[in-house]
């Protein structure tokens, strides 16, 4: 047992800032040589990927339910499946992608021809988050490895043995010349964040989003903020209540019990409809979890003990007493708290200041639905807002005036499953955008690249400088044939 | 008007009330403004060729070449392309969600903060202002103090044409910038300095503020040794208006330094020569054609470059200066010393080093060794060395046969990678730059997904794995009862 502490002492002492700089000057070495430049290479990495989640699912399973106690089914679902779709369909645009854009020119460069050329940042380092650990590790490397870069991916250590599972994994299956996994926690990042990347993807919170872009700006390194904040749920009373309420179920307690950047972190609806959207959610909670969700295998526990005693807090503050209308139960040793709601909360609450990130669900009420979204606009952007109705006019003003990462109508988190959809925030919620071609744009460098040719100059250009050059140049750079021919001619 | 915090919190919060209100986001606003900035180019040709001329020696035509002109092309562009922009554009979604209907939508950022540098100071300063101003935006406009008449102007005629509700210049120099910065801002874009940039970034960071850095670099021209002499010349004049043609050398874009075989090099410095003596005769300082050293500073820093004896000892053209007028004349320098500061530093004047190389193909590993520039350019009929230059190096751009002219495409990309910086802009890029892009998806409260809700059982957990695999055929025998599981 302590040998093996020991070798593990060892490895964490030595990735310091100098281990760090030694990686990176190893991966540029190997991305200068072309190594991850070809088709062959790219798509190569992203069928073993596949071949790794196809070999390793139970692994997969297991280690996501040490770290989270997640349900091995939203395991399968929205980690494995979801990331395996993504791989296939990156597999199967991946020589598209890699097409240059023809682009037309204008008279002002004629005659010329050009083009858009992807090409790959270099060497990048992508840090994801605990929560959907094993997604939001490799779901960014699609991207860097189907632009041709050479990473280094940083996974959370607060999910230890997802972490470990992938720095096993990807050890193996993947090319370590090109793809490297450094485990640890502040130091290893630190160390990480000193070096000079090529793009840096970052998944988690504000305040060590905020790190990292510092850490980027002494690089002028580019970077993508994938945060979070309050994901708002806008909820009508024309609607089909039940089927709102699975899906709002779905979206908040069925994605890792509340910790997911998208889930519906609180409610808003009239004070009419609150009763009646409370006994449905009650009615629907029971029919998912059973009478005693505290103990339900199809709930995620809290992460730690840290996030554990940050979400107790908030129903301990004061100001949310007597509002608790179903749950508030805790079981500290396991680490879980039941499926709660909370009505009518006042808006200057613990909970309504920050992003929940956990199986608390409070409703806020208004007198006029339209209301909701002064409530939503005083708060920062978050990265995902949903509104349930069928009034049309209310889509609209909705889909115009409420600015967020991304917008469901009519349901919650779904978007995430589209990747002709960009998943990136706005504001607080983030910098950039990935997903299907925007990650493959995310981590390209779209070089422009115009042709000229010998034929025909204009003496326009040079000196020295004349009237007529002066005329000509107006319409040349006006962009008009007849204004040219006018110039020419004298005529202008 | 003294810029002080309160008055820049005072403007910052005004500019967001107003942007609150919606009135940037209607496409009449937008194409008003647009026109509004076309109108205020035209009307005031003279008096803008007249601060460019003051700040910087610019020649009218070249005034109206490089700033003037493009300033007009770009907001016609614009004009005619923004409600198009502004369109939400649809994005397929599965049949697996059906009814369901996917569109990204564009959203001005908000409140935006642009940086203009001095040496292209009007276009600088409105061609990012054309991006903010098509994709919605409240705009603050800090231009660079060191072109203080262009600066001025802007200060003086931007209100007068333009909804200064929602468009603001706030003038002044590096106090008053870190003053911006320390402010709140939906976007900054930035054109300038590395070292610069990495202050701006830093601040940005402190608000998750998204940055467009807009960089330079030395940028090199490749001279491949080109069978026909005509084309050799003609090669050469593009070389001569691209390096001396932009401010004199001050250009971000411009050439920075020329790579050529060591066997044509005398007959480059020759044709060199001649060119440069037909474009600006033979005393360049009274021709007038050449923009000046913007200031004293810049004039000092490169003069140093050429005290280095190993540099002044490569001159072979040029070399005086004339410290009244901040004159440099076009200097041609052959083979300096590769670790002299003239060929480690972005060189942002009129020295034009020549480095000799024994064969052309050895230019890709000489520029792969340094930072990554903003423009390569390369001179060459020869379609291997082409694809070479294009896959072996990374820039902002690349263009062949010419230079400086990819700058008037609006179809392109303009933004550099690396050290250039990052980020891009011009014509529909600029729209970009200054939006965010929403995802927008709608479904209907109709046909359910049954499968999507606990409790869980193998029967859901197969649905969902082929619902994954979009395999609607699978689905549909799975529902039916008549998938063997394995």
């Amino acid at each position: 047992m302590s040998s093996s502490t020991d070798a593990d002492e060892k490895k964490k002492e030595s990735f310091n800032a100098e281990a760090a700089s030694l990686l990176v000057n190893n991966l540029r070495a190997t991305f200068a040589s072309g190594t991850t430049r070809s088709y062959e290479w790219r798509a190569s990495q992203l069928k073993a990927l596949i071949k790794l989640c196809d070999a390793h699912e139970q692994q997969i399973i297991d280690a996501l339910y040490s770290d989270l106690a997640k349900p091995p089914l939203e395991t399968v679902a929205y980690e494995i499946a979801m990331f395996k779709n993504s791989c296939k369909a990156a597999l199967k645009e991946l020589k598209r992608w890699m097409t240059s854009e023809k682009v037309k020119t204008s008279i002002a460069t004629f005659p010329s021809t050009a083009e858009i050329v992807s090409e790959p940042l270099g060497v990048v380092l992508v840090i994801s988050a605990w929560n959907y650990p094993f997604l939001l590790s490799l779901e960014p490397v699609i991207g860097a490895i189907a632009a041709g870069n050479a990473l280094v991916l940083k996974p959370s250590e607060i999910a230890p043995a997802t972490s470990s599972l992938l720095a096993k994994l990807l050890g193996e299956y993947l090319d370590n010349s090109c793809t490297r996994v450094v485990e640890g926690a502040v130091d290893e990042t630190s160390a990480l964040l000193q070096q000079k990347w090529d793009k840096i993807f970052y998944t988690g919170n504000g305040r060590v989003g905020r790190i990292v872009m510092a850490a980027a700006a002494k690089h002028l390194t580019p970077v993508v903020l994938e945060l979070g904040g309050k994901s708002p749920v806008v909820v009508d009373s024309n609607i089909d209540l039940k089927v709102a309420t699975r899906r709002i179920i779905a979206g908040k307690w069925g994605c890792n019990n509340g910790q997911a950047c998208v889930s519906p972190d609180y409610i808003i609806t009239t004070k009419d409809y609150a009763p009646k959207l409370v006994d449905s959610l009650k009615a629907e909670l029971e029919k998912f979890y059973g009478k005693n969700p505290l103990e339900s295998k199809d709930l995620s526990r809290i992460v730690n003990s840290n996030h554990f005693g940050r979400l107790t807090k908030f129903l301990d503050d004061e100001k949310v007493s007597g509002k608790i209308v179903f749950g508030g139960e805790k079981d500290e040793s396991k680490l879980r708290i039941s499926p709660t709601i909370l009505l009518d909360i006042p808006r200057n609450s613990l909970i309504m200041r920050e992003e929940i990130f956990g199986p608390l669900l409070p409703i806020i009420t208004v007198d006029k639905l339209e209301e909701s979204f002064d409530v939503i606009n005083s708060g920062t952007k978050p990265l995902a807002a949903y509104l349930f109705t069928t009034n049309n006019k209310l889509k609209e003003q909705f889909v115009m005036n409420i600015s967020a990462g991304g917008l469901v109508v009519n349901d919650t988190a779904l978007h995430l499953a589209v990747n002709t959809l960009p998943f990136g925030g706005v504001g607080e919620s983030g910098v950039g955008a990935y997903h299907g071609k925007f990650s493959f744009d995310a981590f390209s460098h779209k070089k422009a690249v115009l042709y000229r040719s010998f034929l025909g100059d204009a003496p326009v250009r040079y000196p020295p400088y004349t009237n007529i050059k002066m005329r000509l140049l107006k319409a040349l750079v006006g962009g008009g044939l007849l204004g040219i021919i006018r110039a020419l001619f004298g005529l202008s | 008007m003294e810029i002080n915090g309160e008055f820049l919190e005072e403007t910052v919060r005004e500019l967001r009330q107003y942007f609150r209100s919606g009135s940037t986001r209607s496409v009449t606003w937008r194409k008003n403004q647009l026109t509004a900035l076309l109108d205020l180019v035209h009307k005031n040709e003279d008096a803008i060729s007249e601060s460019l001329y003051q700040d910087l020696g610019k020649h009218p035509v070249e005034a109206f070449r490089d700033e003037i002109g493009a300033i007009g092309k770009s907001a016609t562009y614009s004009l005619s392309c923004v409600e198009k922009w502004m369109a939400p554009k649809k994005s397929d979604i599965p049949l697996l969600f059906f009814p369901a209907k996917g569109e990204v939508l564009a959203e001005p950022l908000g409140v935006v903060l642009i940086f203009s540098s001095w040496n292209f100071p009007i276009m600088l300063a409105l061609d990012p202002l054309i991006g903010a101003i098509a994709a919605g935006n409240v705009v603050v406009i800090k231009p660079s103090e060191q072109a203080p008449a262009c600066s001025s102007f802007l200060a003086n005629t931007i209100p007068r044409y333009l909804d200064s509700n929602a468009i603001r210049v706030i003038e002044g120099g590096a106090a008053v910038s870190q003053q911006l910065l320390l402010h709140k801002w939906d976007k900054i874009f930035f054109t300038g300095s590395p070292r610069v940039a990495r202050f701006v970034m830093s601040a940005a960071a402190k608000n998750l503020t998204p940055v467009t850095l807009e960089l330079g670099g030395k940028c090199p021209a490749i001279l491949d040794s080109l069978p026909n002499p005509s084309d050799f010349k003609l090669a050469v004049k593009r070389i001569v208006g691209g390096k001396w043609g932009p401010c004199s050398g001050q250009a971000c874009i411009g050439i920075d330094y020329v790579l050529v075989e060591e066997k044509v090099s005398s007959h480059l410095v020759e044709l060199l020569k001649k060119i440069i003596r037909r474009f600006y005769g033979d005393n360049p300082i009274e021709s007038k054609v050449i923009s000046r050293i913007v200031n004293k500073q810049n004039f000092t820093r490169l003069c140093n470059l050429l005290k280095d004896p190993l540099v002044a000892a490569s001159i072979v053209h040029g070399g005086s200066v004339e410290e009244k007028h901040l004159f440099i004349e076009p200097t041609i320098l052959l083979d300096p010393p590769l670790d002299a500061d003239v060929m480690t530093e972005e060189i942002f004047g009129p020295l034009l080093p020549i480095i000799t190389v024994n064969k052309i193909g050895e230019s890709i590993e000489f520029i792969n060794s340094r930072p990554k520039p903003l423009a390569i350019y390369a001179f060459t009929k020869d379609e291997t060395l082409k694809r070479r230059i294009l896959t072996e190096t990374s820039s902002g751009s690349v263009t062949f046969n010419d230079t400086m002219v990819q700058f008037l495409c609006d179809t392109l990309p303009f933004g550099g990678v690396g050290q250039s910086g990052f980020g891009r802009y011009h014509g529909k890029y600029s729209f970009d730059t200054f939006s965010h892009e929403k995802a927008v998806m709608h479904r209907s409260l109709c046909l359910e997904i049954e499968p999507r809700y606990p409790p869980w059982s193998k029967f859901k957990l197969e649905f969902l794995r082929l619902a994954y695999k979009l395999n609607y055929f699978g689905l549909l025998l799975h529902i039916l009862g008549l998938k063997r599981y394995k």
